[in-house]
């Protein structure tokens, strides 16, 4: 079965494999690792230069045809991430955003109240709106009638790298959402990525473990293959699955 | 220990009350538990979850395709002889009855099994009355060597022997067992078989034990439906399917879901299982136990047996005789065992299976490599 | 003058955003700059003037997940 991509915006992704810019040893890794692992969207941030030192671009390092997806980390309110996401697209970053409101610094859950108010600012603005939650389907239903372009369920706790702790959760999202579900933080190698893929998410955003692995360029490459692995495993799923829905009348017919 | 133990627990168990507070609620709690205990199952078995058939059927079908993929395996029963020393009243060998007795000669037997082969089937089940005395283990013994020369895999459903007799036949060649309770409820039991071996409650219920520690690959067990309460009678049947897996790790474990056909002799069951609750008790062993093979005889009619196809059946005897010699003389057939309601040729059993887009599979075992 | 700068007093003598960036010694092809709330243009530091008590925030992408 052919995958047509991930549209999202105007955009259609035909990597399902999207990256990010933070902890990478060094940033000159960076356009390297898109290039093995392929992956047409990686996030940045913004923040305060450092007046003290000389801040590097990292915008220099991502390659022309890798659509940025800015996120507004650092903001604790929707008002924060509306402003950090205007800033963004002033910049010149494009019109796609991942909202990324954390108002708990323990274990850096995403606030899905405020992310839900910062959705629907920023989708009337016009964004692309990529809301990073915790997977609660009754939000996510919310977050698609404000207009968001997808949802971003964390897998586990960013950083963690302990992979679809919330899968039962994210399943519910997948199999209810209008629109496509992308699997963001927690996931710690290509296994859970797969996973991810093969319970039908339509993306996965993976940044730790790429960037902390000891050659993340080939990680990068590994993560891109289990989410093509993950994916093909989907697809050949549904196909299975279609054939019994095709068949229409049901199992147990026969005993009327 | 034995089976019997755990039956036991269930002496003084309310099985009506527990139906009662059944919920649909519970019922479709264990539609998405991935391991389910003797309750889950007891649930799936209530009157309450026949209102899902529908839900528990799709269930039923993923796990039957995830375990055993699309594929139906074929066999066929060999009557070698209606000898019997056992009153059952429900049985056409019935000791009482006045019927033609036979017994095959090896010679009559090698007949069978070619005209058997001939039609591509490679598992075969050899069955006969129980008498000691017409058919001894030497005369077993040759019969299985015999039909080793035929068929892939050789299977038994003779009467209850010893455990040491068992590992003969396993020796000589023979791979499964097959053995029904026929009733697990002790009254029951006691005034349905009237005299004879089988009389002995214990003795038979700890046989497919026996087998299992034979080293038999295959043991298949099964109540007779329709002989005592059915949903206590099935519910049982699971449980004793599981303590084997349980126990015997090298064992398959397999049921068949026996029951009367009201075509069939004068018998009237007292608890007579009609087809709605004759496909819940299958969904509801596929649901408890995913990986046992279900066996469905030619007691169930082919219409019947084509629907089982996608709800989790995952063996059918087929092109089935089941009157001693039934194969390969066409003339002067004695009396079956029971009236089959499914006679459809191997061809015509192979067709269906396939035009339902499911792998009719003559053999799936070898001995050696 | 004094200036909010990243949410720091600072004084300066810079008259303009672009005289006090390069005032700061800043690179300026990824920087971006708000001016009381307001984002401005690379184009139009020069022509944007600072007035005491202004808030200014020097802003650049960096690696984030």
């Amino acid at each position: 079965m052919n995958d047509e991509g991930l549209r999202l915006g105007d955009t259609t992704f035909t990597n399902r494999l999207f990256t990010g810019t933070g902890k990478f040893a060094s940033n000159e890794i960076i356009p390297e690792m898109l290039e093995t692992s392929g992956s047409q969207m990686i996030t940045v941030a913004l923040r305060r230069i450092d007046m003290q030192s000389v801040t590097d671009n990292i915008l220099q390092y991502i390659p022309d045809g890798v659509t940025l997806l800015p996120n507004t980390s650092g903001a604790r309110t929707a008002e924060q991430a509306i402003r950090v996401a205007r800033i963004a697209r002033e910049a010149g970053c494009g019109k796609f955003i991942k909202i990324e409101v954390i108002t708990d610094a323990k274990y850096l859950m995403p606030d899905n109240h405020e992310t839900l108010r910062a959705t629907e600012t920023l989708a009337k603005d016009g964004f692309v709106v990529l809301p990073y939650v915790l997977p609660d389907l009754p939000l996510a239903k919310r977050l698609e009638n404000a207009g968001a372009a997808a949802i971003m369920p964390l897998g586990a706790p960013i950083g963690t790298n302990r992979g679809l702790e919330t899968k039962p959760l994210i399943a519910m999202l997948i199999e209810n959402s209008a629109v496509p579900v992308i699997v963001d933080a927690g996931i710690g190698f290509p296994s859970q990525a797969a996973a991810a893929m093969e319970m039908g998410a339509d993306a996965v955003l993976v940044n730790t473990a790429i960037a902390t692995a000891e050659d993340p360029v080939a990680m990068g490459h590994a993560f891109s293959l289990a989410v093509q692995a993950g994916r093909a495993a989907y697809l050949a799923e549904a196909a299975g699955q279609s054939v019994v829905a095709r068949a229409s009348s049901p199992l147990t017919g026969f005993l009327d | 220990m034995s089976f019997y133990n755990t039956l036991e627990q269930f002496d003084h168990f309310d099985f009506s009350s527990f139906f009662n507070s059944v919920s649909d609620d519970r019922v479709r709690d264990c539609l998405t538990k991935e391991y389910l205990n003797a309750y889950d199952f007891l649930t799936l078995l209530s009157p309450k979850a026949g209102n899902h058939l529908e839900m528990i059927a799709k269930v039923a079908q993923k796990k039957t395709i995830q375990y055993f993929g699309k594929t139906i395996q074929l066999f066929a029963p060999l009557y070698i002889s209606n000898y019997c020393t056992n009153k059952c009243i429900y049985c056409g060998f019935n000791h009482a009855n006045v019927i033609d007795r036979r017994k095959l000669t090896i010679e009559e037997i090698e007949k069978e099994a070619k005209a058997i082969s001939s039609r591509g089937i490679q598992h075969i089940l050899l069955l006969t009355g129980e008498s000691r005395q017409a058919t001894p283990m030497e005369y077993l013994l040759e019969a299985v060597k015999c039909l080793k020369h035929y068929f892939a895999s050789v299977s038994i459903e003779i009467f209850p022997l010893e455990c040491h007799e068992y590992v003969l036949l396993q020796q000589a060649g023979v791979d499964g067992l097959t053995l029904f309770q026929e009733v697990y409820d002790k009254v029951i039991y006691d005034k349905v078989h009237l005299a004879g071996k089988k009389k002995d409650y214990h003795y038979r219920l700890d046989a497919p034990e026996r087998g299992a520690m034979a080293g038999f690959r295959n043991v298949n067990i099964g109540a007779l439906l329709g002989l005592g309460e059915m949903r206590s009678e099935f519910f049982f049947t699971g449980l004793h399917a599981r303590y084997l897996d349980d126990k015997y790790l090298d064992t398959e474990v397999a049921v068949s879901l026996p029951r009367f056909n009201p075509a069939e002799c004068d018998f009237h069951p007292e608890f007579p299982v009609n087809d709605k609750t004759f496909v819940q008790f299958l969904l509801a062993f596929r649901l408890f136990f995913p990986r046992a093979g279900i066996t469905v005889s030619t007691r169930e009619n082919a219409y019947m047996r084509d629907h089982l196809i996608h709800l989790g059946a995952t063996r059918f005897s087929a092109g089935v005789s089941t009157s001693v010699g039934g194969y390969a003389q066409h003339q002067d057939q004695s009396t079956p065992q029971f009236e089959i309601t499914d006679g459809r040729s191997v061809e015509e059993v192979v067709s269906a299976i396939s035009s339902n887009g499911y792998q009719p599979v003559y053999k799936d075992w070898d001995r050696a490599i | 003058m004094l200036l909010r700068v990243n949410g720091d007093s600072q004084t300066t003598a810079a008259t303009t955003l672009e005289e006090l960036i390069q005032e700061i010694g800043l690179k300026t092809e990824s920087l971006v700059v708000e001016h009381n709330e307001h984002i401005i243009r690379q184009e139009l530091w020069a022509k944007t003037r600072l007035q005491d008590q202004d808030q200014v925030e020097l802003l650049s992408f960096v690696g984030g997940g």
